[in-house]
């Protein structure tokens, strides 16, 4: 380019520094943290449906919950996870952990401690951790037929068979509903592989990156409802009537979001109004 | 051997399997359960392969004080430190994952924000790509940039504030158009890998074996 | 853990991801430190898990109390799991064949049966939607039935994309590319969703600037 030249406003824009849109992104998206704590925001039908499938259970019912992200989607899922137990412990449900992602499955483990002690839930009676086992496929057909061959002790190596709360637990027909937490490919395994072959009612949260790819197994009625990312987190919150970090974090996402609209609507302007400018320089290129 | 014996077994378990499929009575069920098991075990396995090349790789770089070896020294430190951790918190606590044991230290303070870190910095990637890559270059992009306008909008309070077609329009986005189009594309998919999953057991498709 | 040791790991976890974050402004020492760390504790974390989630329960305390055949029988998944690792060393390399033939012969028999029970047959039946007249929910079956054939036609590349087959590849594109805006705007979602994590950990957490 012709350096002596006067640039237009588009052309400036267009060779802007990209640190300077890291920076608005991260002021954008930290102001709204600390100004405001968000409200309710209302539950769309996925999510209701969720709701509803945990709802339907009672005192005494098996609520098996599986592990399957890590800290990478932590944010979107960990609000879920906590809510989804919240809801079950106060129920008196019966929930039983495992989990398909390794490096996950502390997080899990973490909240399960905390939520059971919010309710006075106690261990081996009222929840237990099975823990992880390799091989996604084979450790879910495996339960189908008997958990206590794949799963012979809990996270700690108790035999399952000591403990209370999984004395007479052997296979899906025992438990009551599966929720999943997912953030990749496992939601496909547990559907096609454990819900298919074994009937398995379930039931998932996932992130709003894996949400799109779930819609078909909830229109198809292979999973009973389906919480999506950030904001299907604070939706649960508003059913459970205890807003967490879900709620807490919408009015950035929303910021979040309009920004990054602004984004493209500024870059394409930019792209049609140095349209015909490119197209001469390409000529004389 | 090196061939013939590795495409009998691949023929034979994954043949067994589909016939378990349909007749899960004894003594197919039985076995088959088996097999699962065994599956389960070997796959930790496979796990171990990648560590063993990432150790040798760095500690040739520490040895050799080539360019970044301090980098390489942390990374050897890390990783010694976690599986010390690990073991103590076995000992100690019955599990490393015991709420109690120091490697759940390990986990919370340092895997945990290093990964979720890593992975919040593609916020400001495809921030930064959203002003200078998304471009309605011609029609297919377009629909492309709208679809994806209209759903973050109608997820967000505000674009239910702005009109309420948004929410609705994004909802029947999600239940009709993208649903129909995921649907086709992971019939192909799966329809795909049936084909692949025969081919392997009947030994046409090889190339696992390189 | 006490709480000098939530002081001590807190202000670690916020010296990590501050020094990922950096990366940001341009590479530096901080973020290699870290990068290279985290490499290093994950690696830790496999053997960890590998040993304490799939040796010790699955084959050594079975191997333990089991007896009879029962116990003896568990040496066939230890030797198929050894077997795997001969990769570490070029000699023996071929043998770890072995264990990965029967990894894949159980994953492509079970996929088989997976794939079609659990995918294409109920996901096909959910597609035969009723039309029940004129409204709108017999609109939309009609729209749904209408993009998972004309999807499905626009991969079918056996024949070219010309005449009615360039009609439904052109339509398939219209609910491909919905498909991916949508799939594109929910993955923007998550991204943002993941910086809002970490930022209420340094504003919460580390700096209790917000609670």
């Amino acid at each position: 380019m012709d350096k002596g030249a006067r640039r237009s406003f588009w052309e400036v824009m267009d060779d802007m520094d990209r640190r300077i849109i890291f920076l608005i992104l991260l002021v954008v998206v930290t102001l709204p943290l600390i100004i405001s704590v968000g409200g309710e925001i209302p539950p769309t039908a996925p999510v209701i449906s969720a709701h509803e499938s945990v709802e339907a259970l009672e005192a005494g019912d098996y609520l098996m919950v599986s592990i399957d992200f890590d800290a990478t989607s932590a944010p979107e899922l960990m609000p879920m996870l906590r809510s989804v137990l919240r809801q079950a412990f106060a129920k008196d449900v019966k929930v039983i952990m495992l989990g398909h992602i390794a490096i996950g499955l502390p997080l899990g483990h973490t909240a399960l401690e905390q939520v059971a002690a919010e309710y006075d839930a106690e261990y081996g009676v009222d929840y237990v951790n099975l823990g992880y086992r390799p091989g996604y496929i084979a450790v879910m057909i495996a339960m189908g037929r008997e958990i206590e061959d794949i799963f012979g002790t809990d996270y700690q190596g108790t035999p399952i068979r000591d403990m209370e709360v999984t004395r007479d637990i052997h296979s899906y027909a025992d438990i009551d509903l599966l929720f999943g937490f997912e953030h990749g490919a496992v939601i496909d395994y547990w559907v096609r592989y454990a819900q298919a072959r074994f009937n398995q009612k379930m039931t998932f949260g996932t992130t709003a990156v894996m949400a799109p790819d779930a819609y078909p197994y909830l229109q198809s009625g292979q999973i009973e409802g389906l919480i999506g990312g950030l904001k299907g987190a604070a939706e649960y919150e508003t059913l459970i009537g205890q807003p967490g970090l879900g709620t807490r974090g919408m009015p950035a996402q929303q910021w979040g979001h309009l920004l990054v609209i602004g984004f493209i609507v500024l870059g394409n302007l930019g792209y049609y109004f140095t349209k015909g400018k490119r197209k001469r320089s390409g000529e004389t290129a | 051997m090196k061939r013939t014996v590795p495409l009998v077994i691949t023929f034979l378990t994954g043949t067994f399997l589909v016939i378990s499929f349909f007749v899960p009575h004894a003594p197919f069920g039985e076995l088959e359960q088996r097999l699962l098991v065994w599956y389960a075990i070997v796959a930790g396995f496979t796990m171990l392969l990648g560590v063993d090349s990432l150790i040798r790789a760095h500690a040739r770089r520490v040895a050799r004080t080539r360019e970044g070896w301090a980098f390489s020294l942390a990374l050897l430190a890390g990783l010694v430190a976690t599986v010390v951790v690990g073991v103590i918190g076995r000992v100690q606590y019955g599990s490393p994952f015991h709420i109690q044991s120091p490697f759940m230290f390990i986990y919370t303070y340092a895997i945990v924000p290093l990964q979720a870190t890593m992975f919040a910095l593609l916020a400001f990637f495809i921030a930064s790509a959203s002003y200078r890559a998304f471009r309605a270059r011609n029609w297919v992009a377009t629909l492309l940039l709208v679809s994806a306008v209209i759903v973050m909008l109608g997820r967000i309070p505000i674009g239910a504030a702005i009109s309420q077609f948004f929410p609705v329009a994004q909802e029947w986005i999600m239940d009709v158009p993208q649903l129909a189009a995921k649907r086709g594309i992971q019939i192909g998919a799966a329809l795909g890998a049936v084909s692949m999953s025969l081919r392997i057991i009947l030994g046409i498709e090889r190339s696992y074996l390189s | 853990m006490g709480s000098l040791g939530m002081i001590i790991g807190t202000w670690l976890a916020g010296f990590l991801t501050l020094a990922i974050l950096s990366f940001l402004y341009k590479d530096n020492p901080f973020y290699k430190l870290a990068e290279h760390l985290y490499v290093g504790v994950s690696a830790g974390y496999w053997l960890i898990y590998v040993a304490f989630f799939d040796v010790e329960p699955m084959l050594v305390t079975p191997f333990m109390e089991e007896t009879g055949v029962e116990k003896w029988i568990l040496i066939v998944p230890a030797a198929l799991g050894v077997i795997m690792l001969s990769r570490w060393f070029p000699k023996t390399a071929w043998l770890s064949r072995w264990p990965i033939a029967f990894t894949v012969g159980v994953g492509a028999g079970l996929g088989i049966t997976a794939n079609l029970q659990g995918y294409v047959v109920p996901q096909v039946q959910a597609t035969l939607l009723p039309m029940t007249g004129f409204n709108l929910v017999s609109l939309n079956n009609l729209i749904l039935v209408v993009g998972v054939v004309t999807t499905i036609l626009y991969f079918y590349f056996s024949k070219a994309h010309k005449g009615v087959l360039g009609v439904t590849a052109k339509i398939g594109i219209v609910f491909i590319m919905v498909s991916f805006g949508a799939s594109f705007g929910y993955t923007l979602m998550a991204r943002i969703s993941l910086l809002i994590g970490r930022l209420y950990f340094l504003l919460s957490d580390l700096l209790r600037v917000i609670d």
